[in-house]
């Protein structure tokens, strides 16, 4: 079955694309509610999590997210300075900084993690952040992580060889 | 009848030889191991061939030590017939555990390797552009070779590991320790790692305070000073999220941890945790402030994935993309974050 997302990237024959959000408690997590009882229409292909703060977020989770077959991350917080916590936002954006470099060299592209804010009136500066990196996503294609990067092919002979 | 002692073998697959060493790093306690154990299986160190092995009942080597990665069909049938034949393995040093220098062959390809050692590198001679072949037909017969594999892998990615012995190599301490353990029956829970729950933070005995890092040095621009936490001095330290148990070694030789003995217990990605942790004390609170730290932190994945790429979570470079042709998301330049979210 073709979808809207064949235009884009032909290789979205089988999928629509699939962004995991983390998005903060007091912040991005309530514009996306207000969004919600708005009735802003957005892509439905944010996946979102609730974490109490960007400064939670632990690298582990976007990297682990693109492991097992995301094919973005969308990480969402207070505006800095707005930090409920004062400053978990201000480590938020460090981190994903490395983070993004890092990746580049494991063969992801940057624009397949992405950090943005969000204040809990928001609700369409979140759907537009949504609309904006589903298309960005849609362009790359899927990622298909585990498919595509860990290569099993290559134990075929060896199996056959073994039997 | 004599009571039997226990057997023990040793095998290295793709290692460097390092940790065979390092069991030798006993001293002489080495004796008491050869008391305490019937040796069976030492290629380094003793006259055993494979076949010697595969004789073996199923299950008759008490304890196996197996060091280095996996990356062809022979280290692969071995990590097999030594798990069949062990009671116990225990990977044996970071490669067998997280696949360690080997395993930086995961940021590129068969491919790219084979043609940079056999072409392309500088120090390369070969005008007739022979490369190794998994078949060669010579006068006396067939010659084969184990094929090589695009992708390094771990022991336990291969074969179910019963403990783990971090270390590049692992310290003598530890490895008798696990000896110990072993022969006293002692034995910590299934899939444990042998070592410490701390960081190397913890036995390191510079002095720390409040991190700010204004910019990263490469270990020959600076002399760092001696008693002052390395990473204070802005040199790369992997301390801050490494499992303790070698003591310190390197900082205390003016050299930043890099990382050996692998993730701390409970952790899944050492690599990520690495850059949680340092990327939290870097300084700079707009976009561009904090690139200008990161620019002068080269090969940010080569620091934090050293010894644990083919460990990690997503274990090697995502060189083809869905289109079957090798991406471009190769991507030369670095990323900056969307100015934007300097708000
Ligand atoms: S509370 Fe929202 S980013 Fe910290």
């Amino acid at each position: 079955m073709a979808h809207d997302y064949n235009e884009f990237n032909p290789a979205w024959e089988e999928r629509t694309p699939v962004i995991i959000g983390l998005l903060c408690n007091w912040c991005s997590y309530r514009a996306a509610d207000l969004a919600g009882t708005s009735r802003f229409g957005y892509p439905a292909t944010l996946r979102d999590l609730r974490i109490m703060c960007t400064g939670r977020l632990d690298p582990t989770f976007v990297v682990k997210a693109l492991r097992e077959g995301a094919d973005g991350v969308l990480v969402m917080g207070c505006h800095p300075g707005q930090c409920h916590y004062d400053a978990g936002n201000y480590k938020a954006m460090r981190r994903m900084a490395l983070l993004r470099r890092t990746l580049v060299q494991l063969g992801v592209h940057p624009d397949r993690v992405q950090l943005a804010w969000a204040s809990a009136s928001q609700g369409t500066v979140f759907t537009e952040m949504v609309k904006n990196m589903t298309e960005t996503i849609a362009r790359l294609g899927p990622l298909n992580w585990q498919d595509t990067a860990f290569d099993e092919s290559q134990h075929k002979e060896m199996e056959a060889i073994r039997g | 009848m004599a009571e039997q002692k226990p057997k023990l073998a040793l095998y290295w697959a793709s290692s460097c030889g390092g940790c065979e060493i390092s069991v030798l790093a006993v001293h002489e306690k080495i004796l008491d191991v050869a008391a305490a154990f019937d040796i069976v299986f030492w290629p380094c160190a003793m006259d055993f061939k494979e076949e010697d092995v595969a004789a073996m009942d199923d299950g008759e080597v008490d304890v196996c030590l197996f060091n280095g990665a996996i990356r062809n069909d022979d280290n692969a049938h071995m990590a097999h017939l030594m798990r069949r034949k062990s009671k116990v393995l225990v990977a044996y040093g970071s490669c067998a555990m997280e696949g360690c220098i080997p395993g930086l062959a995961n940021f590129t390809d068969r491919e790219h390797m084979m043609n940079f050692i056999y072409h392309d590198s500088p120090s390369t001679d070969n005008p007739e552009g022979i490369e190794p072949q998994m078949r060669t037909t010579v006068p006396e017969g067939e010659l084969t070779l184990p094929e090589f594999w695009n992708t390094v892998k771990t022991l336990d990615q291969v074969v179910p590991v019963d403990y783990y012995l971090p270390g590049c190599p692992p310290e003598a301490k530890w490895t008798l320790a696990a000896i110990e353990a072993i022969l006293s029956g002692q034995l910590p829970p299934p899939g444990s790692v042998i070592g410490m729950d701390v960081t190397v933070c913890d036995e390191c005995s510079r002095t720390r305070s409040e991190k700010h890092i204004k910019q990263f040095y490469r270990p020959y621009e600076i002399i760092p000073e001696p008693d002052i936490c390395l990473l204070d001095q802005g040199l790369f330290c992997a301390g801050i999220a490494t499992r303790a148990g070698c003591g310190a070694l390197c900082p205390q030789v003016n050299m930043g941890c890099r990382g050996c003995y692998g993730p701390n217990e409970g952790v899944v990605d050492g690599g990520a945790k690495l850059i949680s942790a340092l990327a939290s004390v870097v300084d700079g609170a707009t976009p561009e402030e904090i690139d200008a730290v990161l620019e002068t932190l080269p090969d940010p994945a080569g620091y934090f994935y050293r010894f644990s790429l083919p460990h990690s979570l997503l274990r090697r470079t995502h060189l083809v993309g869905s289109n079957g042709t090798r991406t471009v998301e190769k991507i030369t330049a670095t990323p900056q974050l969307d100015p934007k979210l300097k708000d």
